[in-house]
């Protein structure tokens, strides 16, 4: 089966001279429907990079990305960006709402771009928001909810639809540890359903709910863990 | 901890065989920490000797001198008022923090940035990647576990486990970070080391 997400030896180099920064050095990497992958790292790894260039918000200084089969590089900034609305729920490292918009309006807003009728968009977009825990706040605007309110809109708009590739940063970044937790059993469970997942974080504990976590230093992959079968755990727990 | 205390606790919701208190361990912490019943038995009698737990009544009469072919004595054992005081006293007092269990871990990277010709760098990549695994395995089990009703007990020792194997993996990042710090310092103090301490922090940075 071909991979949802593809990054073909992708380097992304920012300024020049002096002030290069190799924000990636010729990664490989990809997500395949079903599929959650942690990306970890330390700060200024390049996992934000990694992440802007798979949805098609940066591109890549050499090699090729691929969504669903289509290069990205093959598109303009029209068929780009429809991809982004139809394909690619995107979750960024800030939340990124319209202030002007209330919560269902924000969640909405991809879907009626798209040429969805009000109604439809707004229906779906209350099924998002109910799914994140937050139907109540459906018309309120984003500067009188909680940072983590916030960002359960932010999750809300990512997934709402069936967007086939959903790519988070940090997205539990402003949550408690049971919130935070709610949301991994979200994108969880959207991979269960077919998706292929790509999520940013800096905590293992969630990064665990991922089949594959990808270690990034310096904008290369140094190491990527898979998982063992659960039942051999339980047998090499040391006696009490 | 000796699992004394939490066969107490266990006895406080009703008097109970042996077997049985194996199994009601077992079945709130998930079967993380394996018992075996001949240590079940072996604290119970130990229990009895100090006045913590006594022949429940009525088992007394019917079972006086029963036993199963292992030898084991087929009765219910219920608390004492010291049993119960202890339960009590168990449950109001923190654990003690002040002697930490011995961790194989911490000693090894401490030994490792000292004992010369250990690659700490690659040292520390494995045992991430090995404690990502398991942590993953956690999940896994956690996910599962949160599908029936009724599993809140061996779900909050998951999550306990979790937490331990996420702080594991948080220290070992720190430790990576100091140890690339501490190489690129000693190049610049120490120009004659330089060379083999470059060497060193490229490969810790591998
Ligand atoms: N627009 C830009 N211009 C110049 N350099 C940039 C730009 N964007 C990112 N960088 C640099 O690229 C590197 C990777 O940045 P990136 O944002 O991908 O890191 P990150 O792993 O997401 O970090 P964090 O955990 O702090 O979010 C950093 O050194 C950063 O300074
Ligand atoms: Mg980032």
């Amino acid at each position: 089966m071909s991979p949802v997400l593809r990054l073909d030896t992708v380097t992304r180099v920012h300024g020049s001279g002096e002030t290069e920064v190799q924000a990636l050095r010729g990664i490989s990497f990809s997500a395949h429907a079903g599929e959650l992958v942690a990306v970890m790292g330390p700060s200024g790894s390049g996992k934000s990079t990694l992440l802007t260039i798979a949805g098609g918000l940066d591109s890549p200084t050499a090699g090729t990305v691929t969504v669903e089969g289509t290069d990205l590089g093959s598109l303009g900034q029209a068929g780009r960006a429809r991809m982004r609305r139809t394909s690619i729920g995107y979750v960024f490292q800030g939340f990124n709402l319209v202030p002007a918009l209330t919560a269902a309006e924000n969640v909405a807003l991809p879907r009626e771009l798209d040429g969805e009728s009000a109604r439809r968009a707004r229906a779906a977009a209350l099924a998002a928001l109910e799914e994140v825990g937050i139907a109540d706040l459906a018309d309120r605007f984003p500067d009188d909810m909680s940072g983590g309110q916030q960002q359960r809109v932010a999750i809300a708009r990512a997934v709402v639809g069936s967007r086939r590739l959903i790519l988070a940063d940090e997205p539990t970044g402003a949550l408690d540890s049971e919130t935070g937790e709610e949301v991994l059993r979200l994108l969880r469970a959207r991979c269960d359903a077919g998706a292929a997942g790509v999520l940013v974080t800096h905590e293992a504990r969630h990064a665990a709910w991922a089949d594959r976590v990808v270690f990034l230093r310096d904008g290369v992959v140094v190491d990527e863990s898979g998982s063992a079968p659960v039942e051999r755990l339980l047998d090499e727990e040391p006696a009490l | 901890m000796s699992v004394k205390l939490a066969l107490l606790a266990l006895l406080e919701t009703e008097p109970m065989y042996g077997y049985q208190l194996r199994v009601e361990f077992e079945g709130r912490t998930g079967s993380t920490w394996p018992l075996n019943v001949g240590q079940v038995y072996t604290t119970l009698t130990r229990l009895e000797r100090d006045g913590l737990v006594e022949p429940a009544a009525g088992d007394e009469q019917q079972d006086a001198g029963g036993q199963d072919e292992d030898g084991r004595s087929q009765q219910r054992y219920r608390l004492t008022d010291a049993g119960r005081d202890e339960v009590a006293a168990w449950f109001t007092t923190p654990v003690s923090r002040t002697q930490p269990a011995r961790d194989e871990l911490a000693i090894k990277v401490a030994l490792a940035v000292t004992v010369p010709g250990v690659d700490v760098g690659t040292l520390i990549q494995r045992q991430r990647t090995a404690s990502m695994a398991a942590l993953q395995d956690y999940t896994r089990l956690k996910r599962r576990a949160g599908e029936s009703d009724g599993d809140l007990a061996w779900s909050l020792v998951l999550d306990s486990l979790v937490f331990a194997a996420e702080a594991e993996i948080r220290w070992l990042d720190h430790c990576e970070a100091r140890v690339r710090r501490a190489a690129r310092e000693r190049a610049t103090t120490r120009p004659a080391a330089a060379e083999q301490q470059t060497a060193r922090s490229q490969e810790a940075g591998r």
